[in-house]
């Protein structure tokens, strides 16, 4: 690259859908870089020698290397770099909280803003699934065979990176699908389902067996896995999908969701066609979402799409501390949702039908930080307050699911029931098994559980060629 | 996919499905059920597996025709693929030597009941099997129960077949006859209000009843919270947590009314199947 480069110093603008059009349909809001923008963007990039955008990666994309291949138009070139490091590009160019991992590192982004690294990497990834994607090579067959449990970023990661080194994998998922929270949380508009099936299919290119329709702990034991079904080693990346209620009166009447149940109606089962789809959901003129995070935002989003006259997120502390991705807030603000900040609800009351037609709440203060560093919201005596709703959705976190935890012997578990695996190399009490991701971490993100996939990818190759010896 | 493998007609609203599925087969328990899904457009509909093939990895559902998903359940053949099958889901039953039981099956809870009351009799119990319908035509497996059940009381609500009655008014006679304290426990499995009334019963004399709660459900592994109940106080989740619970214990009002939240929309999906689908499942 040129040496005295005009310095551009915002980044190239996200085409995007229109706010008041989008909201309410469900197509893509960022609508992805062209070839001219993707270079111009790639253009910014200083190169720097020591990479500090890439100690921002938890997975330590090759961010330099690949930009430098964008910049020069070698697209295919790009890709393959980015694939050295990161086997599902399309979703973390979509969904990775950039401005806390590889752009929050980057030089520019001292003076200026960052480079744009996720867009890049994201029009990458379409570029080439436009074009169809090349089968990467596949070692020559071990003989061994490993179950994944669970169809998540983390499951998909570890599952190819075992077939890639000559394993014969099979995925085993409880839902109709794969991709996890993928294909049930996140909303189509914010990550195409067709993008994460074609990576799915890229799965099965590289000999990965999938088994939808898999409950293991039911149908089979991960005990029974391998002492029934000859699986030599079984990596579990089972999600965190328990929701969390908030525990206060009224909270099973009708028309209060957890966050889960509301997405997976949406996503999974395309509510929003009905009826030419089946599954139903009834949203009504004004929406609480409780909670400030990423699902908090993907509901609150989602309700104004199904209908909604109103959209409110209600959470109880300030809009600083919301843990969303900052686009995500940007974009939910564009499009129309009202914040109720340093509120919390006490109580939810249902009609004489057993319909929610309010919420009781508190308002907030913020007292001093805890231990998180972040402000610990103290409620005000007396600001108790009405806020009528007719809908209610809980977005206030996950737990681990119990199910396989319960039913595996000698499995360690943590207090929150989350099984405790070594974080590098994912190896748990139990030998063979090993495990990663949210079921691992608790709710954390896309590019983390992908990270402890591909790590226990490594550790479980290791184990089995020290097994043959 | 998953093929129907055999196809028999109780009524024109309950039908019997014998589905190959030998995961499900090799594992399942009484008590336990399925979540199908029958094309890429359809629900996910929870059905008890009311009895199973372990040999032959299939199987059987009974079900009644209430809506949308069922009836187009209804109007497919044995040679015809479900699109998904999952389970076995749920807690099963607690099976053991209890003594005396009775096990009511109230119209198309019958099937669910089937497979417990055998377990319970093939455990040493002495199993009384009480069955109700609305009438006659609605009856069905009087001779699977027979075999299930150590003795066996059937009625109707409109005294077309054997007796006029609800399955409560036999409960209360045996527990008159029999003493409360000669019965260990009651099963009751059928639509809501019969299972609520038969609870009402058992708690006037004490004994307890178990009875297996139908909540709306998306998943059925415990991710979504759609089939949350209050127990005994406390929230369950009918999917994991049941779906048998202690009748004395369970919230039905509140259980009635979630059951209710997307009547408009059945209704809705059930028009917009009649007037459009050509699978014949509509009049
Ligand atoms: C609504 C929502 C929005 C989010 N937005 C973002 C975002 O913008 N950016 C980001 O980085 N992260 C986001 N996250 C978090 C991110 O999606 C998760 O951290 C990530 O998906 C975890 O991956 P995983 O592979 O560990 O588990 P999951 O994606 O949860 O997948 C686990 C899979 O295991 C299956 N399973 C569970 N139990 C069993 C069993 N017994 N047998 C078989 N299969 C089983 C589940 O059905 C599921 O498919 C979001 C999460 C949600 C819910
Ligand atoms: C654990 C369990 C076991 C069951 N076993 C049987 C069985 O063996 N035989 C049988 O005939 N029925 C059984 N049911 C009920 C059966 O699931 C419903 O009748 C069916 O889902 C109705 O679908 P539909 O589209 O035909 O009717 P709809 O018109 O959509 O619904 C009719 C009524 O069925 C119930 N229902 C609808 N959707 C669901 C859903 N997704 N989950 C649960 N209930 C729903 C609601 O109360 C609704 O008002 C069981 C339910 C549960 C929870
Ligand atoms: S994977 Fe995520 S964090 Fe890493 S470079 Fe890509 S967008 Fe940044
Ligand atoms: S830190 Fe920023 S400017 Fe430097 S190499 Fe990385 S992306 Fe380019
Ligand atoms: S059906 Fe989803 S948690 Fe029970
Ligand atoms: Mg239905």
């Amino acid at each position: 690259m040129a040496e005295k480069k005009q310095i551009i110093p915002e980044k190239h603008p996200m085409p995007a859908q229109d706010p008041v059009e989008r909201a309410h349909n469900f197509n893509e809001v960022a609508l992805g870089y062209d070839e001219e923008t993707a270079v111009a963007e790639a253009q910014r990039c200083l190169q720097c020698k020591k990479e500090p955008c890439r100690q921002g990666c938890p997975v330590e994309v090759l961010i330099p290397q690949f930009i430098k291949l964008v910049a020069e138009r070698d697209f295919a070139g790009a890709i393959r770099k980015i694939k050295e490091k990161n086997a599902l590009p399309a979703v973390c160019g979509r969904v990775c909280p950039q401005e806390n991992q590889c752009e929050k590192y980057c030089t520019m982004g001292k003076k200026y803003q960052p480079v744009a690294i996720g867009r890049l990497e994201r029009f990458c990834a379409d570029w080439e699934l436009a074009r169809g994607v090349e089968a990467p090579a596949v070692a020559p067959p071990t003989g061994f065979k490993v179950a994944i449990v669970g169809s998540g970023p983390s499951g998909l990661t570890c599952a190819a990176d075992l077939a890639k080194k000559g394993h014969d994998v099979t995925i085993f998922e409880a839902l109709h699908v794969a991709g996890g929270v993928l294909m049930y949380g996140i909303p189509e508009f914010r990550l195409p389902k067709k993008v994460v099936q074609a990576e799915v299919e890229n799965l099965k290119k590289l000999g990965v067996h999938i088994e939808t329709n898999a409950v293991v702990g039911k149908f089979a034991t991960v005990d029974e896995l391998m002492e029934e079904e000859g699986f030599d080693a079984v990596y579990i990346g089972t999600g965190a999908g328990l929701p969390h209620f908030m525990g206060i009166p009224g909270e099973n009447s009708c028309g209060v969701y957890s966050a889960n149940e509301f997405l997976t109606r949406t996503n999974l089962m395309k509510a929003y066609c009905f009826p030419e789809c089946d599954t139903p959901i009834k949203v009504g003129k004004k929406v609480a979402v409780l909670g400030g995070g990423n699902v908090a935002m993907d509901g609150a989003r989602t309700a104004l799409r199904l209908g909604a006259e109103e959209s409110w997120i209600v959470y109880r502390r300030s809009e600083k501390e919301l843990p969303a991705r900052h686009e995500e807030v940007e974009h939910a603000i564009e499009e129309g949702v009202k914040f109720a900040l340093l509120t919390s609800p006490t109580e939810i009351i249902a009609d004489e039908n057993g319909w929610v037609k309010a919420m009781r709440c508190i308002k907030y203060e913020l007292g001093e930080p805890d231990a998180s560093g972040r402000c610990r919201p103290v409620p005000i005596e007396g600001s108790e307050f009405t806020m009528e709703v007719d809908t209610v959705v809980v977005a206030i976190g996950q737990g681990p699911n119990p199910l396989v935890p319960r039913t595996t012997k000698g499995l360690e578990l943590g207090k929150k029931g989350n099984i405790v695996a070594n974080l590098e190399t994912g190896a748990t009490s139990k030998p063979g098994v090993y495990a990663g991701g949210d079921v691992v971490t608790g709710a954390a993100t896309v590019i983390l559980a992908m990270g402890a996939g591909r790590v226990a990818a490594n550790s479980i190759h290791d184990y089995l060629m020290n097994k043959n010896k | 996919m998953f093929k129907i493998l055999e196809k028999r007609v109780f009524s024109p609203i309950i039908k019997e499905m014998v589905i190959e599925a030998p995961r499900v087969a090799k594992k399942c328990q009484p008590g336990q059920f399925v979540i199908l899904r029958i094309d890429d457009a359809g629900e996910r509909i929870p059905l008890t597996i009311a009895d199973f093939d372990r040999e032959k990895g299939t199987i059987t559902i009974v079900y009644q025709e209430v809506g949308k998903t069922t009836k187009q359940l209804g109007a497919m053949e044995a040679g015809d693929y479900l699109k998904d099958f999952v389970g076995p889901l749920g807690t099963p039953s607690h099976i053991e030597n209890f003594g005396t039981v009775i096990c009511v099956g109230g119209g198309v809870g019958v099937a669910p009941v089937f497979p417990i009351a055998r377990a319970l009799k093939e455990a040493g119990n002495h199993v009384i099997g009480i069955m109700g319908s609305r009438t006659k035509e609605l009856m069905f497996w009087e001779d699977k129960m027979r075999e299930a059940c150590t003795e066996l009381f059937v009625t109707t609500d409109d005294g077309s077949y054997v007796r006029k009655g609800f399955v409560t008014d036999v409960l209360k006679e045996i527990i008159e006859e029999r003493g409360k304290e000669n019965i260990a426990m009651v099963l009751a499995i059928g639509p809501q209000p019969m299972m609520r009334a038969c609870c009402n019963v058992t708690k006037e004399y004490g004994v307890k009843t178990i009875v297996s709660l139908n909540a709306l459900m998306v998943d059925g592994t415990g991710m979504c919270g759609c089939c949350r109940v209050t127990v005994g106080g406390k929230t369950r989740f009918v999917c994991v947590d049941g779906p048998e619970f202690d009748g004395h214990e369970v919230d039905f009002a509140e259980l009635a009314r979630r059951g209710a939240t997307f009547r408009a929309e059945e209704q809705r999906a059930m028009e917009h199947h009649t007037c459009q689908c050509g699978c014949g499942g509509g009049k």
